[in-house]
Order: structure tokens, then C-alpha cells, then sequence
């Protein structure tokens, strides 16, 4: 399998990333070079081997349902660019 | 031409603990903004979610409740998307193993019972909120509710009608308060619906497209919603178009579906395993202690009530239709003793009637249930009538007291007494010899003319068995 370059834009714009065609062109060649060493790991035989969610063989710690944290937004909001009554304001963006 | 609409819900029931799902802020309704959303909540670099406890526990109790597997090991996904109230450009959820698999949920509809399948319920936090009026083009951002922990519960396509998906959101809706994992407020946002919604001629074995209608925070709004829809796509159809996959929203004032976003611009979610979370483990014992704490459920609570106490299939679910009101009824049945439908025939009558009037719930109740036994008492013990017991029931409702003390000071105390009863009837028949002949004639009219004279000689206290029993004896001599 390999990504055409349409492909390859559609990923940046899915992660909001810009990128200029010759940068498109290069990051086709990366990526492309990272789906052939998939497509060798694919040729492995996993028949049988269940898959695994981590790289760790342990479990989730829970933690207890209590409240542990205090009020810092005054500290976080220092350094957002645009703050009114208490709320972050952001470039305006409906769905 | 007959259509066939086929319907599946998703419902996001946020879960009742104090704390977020990964982080120790609290979930509190309506703090100021921002107050309660810490570093882990607003994506800061470093910061790492752990699993909060009492929402695993809430998730399973929910398992157990409507019948589904409990998975012993799930996997955290991350959902990949962009929008200003998810900071971390991606929602943990669960995609390919869920927590919770399967399951049914048994709804009561007019003509019956129901069974509907749930395909699954995931774990998964929320977003925050947007806001976007009043701050110059821009749009405020408050992020207290993201991390605040979900149960997104979602169905099989079983339901063919509104009227089956409001009774299955309503039947859900009433279990996840039952078992005490949400609070169900639905003005707070703590259980919405959405609506997969397809038609399809009668018969058709493939199922048509399907629009996602989201965000439906009132089971009127979700009724609207799909027959608005379900006539969109017909009509559609019908016209020679087709219908498109698509998200629509529904707008309460216009009564009307909109398009939101279509198949195109559907969101490509990305989702692959959390790195920052391992698998859930959850043990047999902990299922099994989580079991042995869940309180009888409402199925097995109808089933009892018809089996045992004789009720109605019908009454049974209106007196399951909250726990509250199981509750009420059965501490009402337990100081009565007995008298099963008497007892569920005034709850679903008198006291709903009051508390619709009033805009109360049964936990609001003027009235106990340990008050409104004695006044059923004084019902069966022929004290009073039914007739009467209503407007002791008013009194009560208006001004409390005791059924005993207002029958008393009132003097609406039945009359029973037989000798007194036969004085009455007696004259009524001296003053009436026309409906008697009429009577004598075949006339069953004129007896119940006749019982009628007598209960206004007793200013409605006379015992109506006593009044008829008499009457008869004494028109048949």
C-alpha cells in the first residue's frame, strides 16, 4: 500500500497541519517509506496472537472517586491570549 | 405505498460521581466557568489521565442491570477531532472493546411489552462547552464539563416508531436513576439521545439510509424529531429523490430537522488504542460484589407486582415507572397491610392527578405514603366512601393531617348503620312512587334514580353496598 498525494494533504488537513506541495511531496516519500516497513511486519504470521492495547503487560489503576483538585484557572488563564469572564475566548467556530 | 421506519438510539447518560472520569476535579453542575477544569482537563503537555473508580463501578452496575457481558478486560481508543472545547484534539472513548456488550432492555407500550437489544455501552469523557454569543465574533470557551465521565449506551435498530424510541429513552432513563449511576436531568444535559433514523417500503429487507439526529435533550423533542423526519424521508422518496447520509439537528422552535454535516464532511475519527492508558481490568469479584448491591430492578419488580399483588400489567408499570414511586407505593401497601389495587389505583389517580397539577414529583409529595395508608384504611374499613375519601384526600393534600382527624371534624364519616339507613330509604320510597312503579315495570333506570335520592338524603354519606342491598330488599317485598 502506498499514499498518493491527495491522500497525504487530506492527512495534514485532518491534523490542522499546513503544508506547502513540495512539503506534501516529501511527506509522501516519509510515509510511504513507514507503510513499507508495515506492510513487513504485516507479512508475520499473528494467527492465534491476540492483540495487544498496550506496550506494557499490566492493567489500569483505578483511582478513587474523591475531589483532589482546587480552583487554578486564574493561574492557567495566564497564559491564554484572550480571556473574558472567565472563559477562554477562541476564534468563533460553529458546527 | 407502506413504509417501515426503523429507529436506534445512542444515549449519553453522564454518570453520577463526584470527580472526572481521568482526573480528581470536581463535576459539580454550574460553577463559574472554568473553576473546576484542571490541568488534566484543559490538555496541559506532561499530564496524564488516571481511571476514576466509581465509574467503572457505575458502567458495570449498568451491565449487570439490563443483562449484557461484562467485558473482564477494555481497551481505552482515542477519538480524533478538532474543536475548541476539546483540548486535547482527541475524546478518550472505547471502540473496539467496550466495557459492556449486549444486553436488553423490555419497554411497555400500549399494546404490550418490548424487548429492545443494546449492542453496547463505552465508557468515554465529554467535552466542554462553547459559547458563542456576546463576546465580540468570538466564542467562549468553558471546559468545567470536560472529563466529566459518560456512559453512551447504544441500541440495536429494534424500534419502529417514536412512540417505541420514547418509551425505550423514557424506560432507560428511569433504570440508569433506578440503579443510581445518573441523575437523568435532562435540562442539565445529563441524558441526550440520538436518533439513528431510516425508512424503508414494508417488507424490504435492506435497511434505507440513515440520518443521525443529535442531541436531544427531551423525550417531547425526540418524538418531534423522528416523525418530522420519518415524513422528510418519505417524502422524499416519494418524490423520486433519495435520502442522504447525514447528521442532522433539530430545531424545537421551527419543529423541523436540519442538515448539520453530511457523509463528506463526516468526521474521520482515527481511533486507536490511548497509549497513556492500559486496559481495564475488571475481576469476577468485583462483578460479582457490584451484583450483590444492585437493588431489585423495575422488570423484576412488574413481574412481582402482577404475580403476587395481582395488579394490572399496566399498573404495575406506572408503579414502576420511577423507583421513587415504587418506593411509595410499597411503604403505602406495607402500612396498609395489604390492598394492593386499592392502594395502586389512588397512586396512579388521585395523588398523579395532584402532583401533575402541582408540578411535583413523587419525592416532593405533600401527602407520605404513610398518610395516605390511613386514609385508604378508613376506605376499607367502610368508614368513609371512595366518594368521599376523595375530598378528605383534597383536605389532606391542602392542609395535612390525618384522614381519621378530618373525617371526624368534618363529619363525613359513612353512614352505615342499617336501622338509620331504612328510615332514610323509606321515605325516599314514600316521595318517589312513581320511579318504583317504574321500577316494578322493569325499569332499571329508576333504581339507580332511586339509590341516587337516597345518597342525597344522606348528603352523599351513605354507604352506597348498604343503600343498594336495602333497596332491594325492600322494592322486592
Amino acid at each position: 500500500m502506498s499514499l498518493s498525494l491527495p491522500e497525504v494533504k487530506r492527512i495534514a488537513w485532518l491534523a490542522r497541519i499546513e503544508i506547502t506541495d513540495a512539503e506534501a511531496g516529501a511527506a509522501q516519500g516519509h510515509l510511504n517509506d513507514i507503510f513499507t516497513l508495515i506492510e513487513q511486519m504485516q507479512s508475520v504470521d499473528t494467527e492465534g496472537v491476540a492483540p495487544m492495547a498496550h506496550g506494557q503487560d499490566v492493567v489500569q489503576r483505578l483511582r478513587e472517586d474523591r475531589v483532589t483538585e482546587t480552583d487554578l484557572h486564574a493561574l492557567y488563564q495566564g497564559i491564554a491570549p484572550q480571556v473574558e469572564g472567565g472563559l477562554y475566548l477562541v476564534p468563533k467556530v460553529i458546527e | 405505498m407502506d413504509w417501515e421506519t426503523v429507529i436506534g438510539i445512542e444515549t449519553h447518560a453522564q454518570l453520577s460521581t463526584v470527580s472526572k472520569i481521568f482526573s480528581g476535579a470536581s463535576t459539580a453542575f454550574g460553577a463559574a466557568p472554568n473553576v473546576q477544569a484542571c490541568a488534566v482537563d484543559i490538555a496541559l503537555p506532561g499530564v496524564l489521565p488516571v481511571l476514576n473508580k466509581g465509574a467503572v463501578e457505575r458502567a458495570v452496575r449498568f451491565g449487570l442491570a439490563v443483562g449484557a457481558d461484562i467485558r473482564r478486560r477494555s481497551v481505552f481508543a482515542r477519538k480524533n477531532y478538532f474543536y475548541p472545547d476539546l483540548p486535547k484534539g482527541y475524546q478518550i472513548s472505547q471502540y473496539e472493546l467496550p466495557v459492556v456488550q449486549g444486553g436488553s432492555l423490555s419497554v411497555m407500550l400500549k399494546g404490550g411489552e418490548k424487548t429492545v437489544r443494546l449492542t453496547r455501552a463505552h465508557l468515554e469523557e465529554d467535552a466542554g462547552k462553547s459559547l458563542h454569543e456576546d463576546f465580540h465574533g468570538m466564542s467562549g470557551i468553558d471546559l468545567n464539563r470536560a472529563g466529566t465521565p459518560l456512559l453512551e449506551i447504544v441500541t440495536e435498530p429494534d424500534m419502529s416508531s417514536a412512540e417505541e424510541a420514547v418509551a425505550y429513552a423514557k424506560a432507560l432513563h428511569a433504570l440508569v436513576r433506578w440503579i443510581g449511576i445518573c441523575d437523568g436531568n435532562m435540562q442539565e444535559g445529563s441524558f441526550r439521545c440520538d436518533a439513528n433514523v431510516s425508512v424503508r417500503r414494508k417488507g424490504a429487507d435492506v435497511l434505507g439510509t440513515r440520518c443521525e439526529i443529535k442531541n436531544l435533550n427531551s423525550f417531547r423533542f425526540l418524538e418531534e424529531a423522528i416523525n418530522y423526519e420519518v415524513r422528510r424521508q418519505i417524502e422524499l422518496i416519494e418524490d423520486g429523490g433519495s435520502v442522504v447520509q447525514e447528521t442532522r439537528l433539530y430545531d424545537p422552535d421551527r419543529k423541523q430537522t436540519r442538515s448539520m454535516r453530511s457523509k463528506e464532511d463526516a468526521h474521520d475519527y482515527r481511533y486507536f488504542p490511548d497509549p497513556d492508558l492500559l486496559p481495564l481490568a475488571i475481576s469476577a469479584e468485583t462483578i460479582e460484589q457490584i451484583r450483590s448491591e444492585l437493588p431489585e430492578l423495575p422488570a423484576a419488580k412488574r413481574k412481582r407486582y402482577v404475580d403476587e399483588y395481582q395488579l394490572s400489567a399496566y399498573d404495575a408499570g406506572v408503579l414502576t415507572s420511577s423507583r421513587e414511586v415504587a418506593d411509595y407505593f410499597e411503604d403505602l401497601v406495607g402500612a396498609l397491610g395489604g390492598g394492593y389495587k386499592l392502594a395502586a389505583s389512588w397512586i396512579a389517580g388521585e395523588l398523579f392527578g395532584a402532583l401533575k397539577r402541582a408540578g411535583l414529583e413523587v419525592s416532593q409529595s405533600p401527602l407520605s405514603s404513610r398518610q395516605l395508608a390511613g386514609l385508604l384504611r378508613e376506605i376499607q374499613d367502610g368508614v368513609i366512601s371512595g366518594k368521599t375519601a376523595k375530598d378528605v384526600f383534597d383536605a389532606m393534600w391542602n392542609g395535612g393531617g390525618e384522614a381519621a382527624d378530618i373525617i371526624a371534624a368534618s363529619g363525613l364519616k359513612q353512614i352505615s348503620d342499617a336501622g338509620e339507613l331504612e328510615q332514610v330509604i323509606d321515605a325516599v320510597l314514600a316521595a318517589n312512587s312513581k320511579s318504583v312503579e317504574e321500577y316494578r315495570a322493569g325499569r332499571q333506570k329508576a333504581f339507580n334514580a332511586l339509590v341516587g335520592q337516597a345518597m342525597k338524603a344522606t348528603r352523599g354519606k351513605g354507604n352506597p353496598a348498604q343503600i343498594n342491598e336495602i333497596l332491594k330488599k325492600k322494592l322486592a317485598g
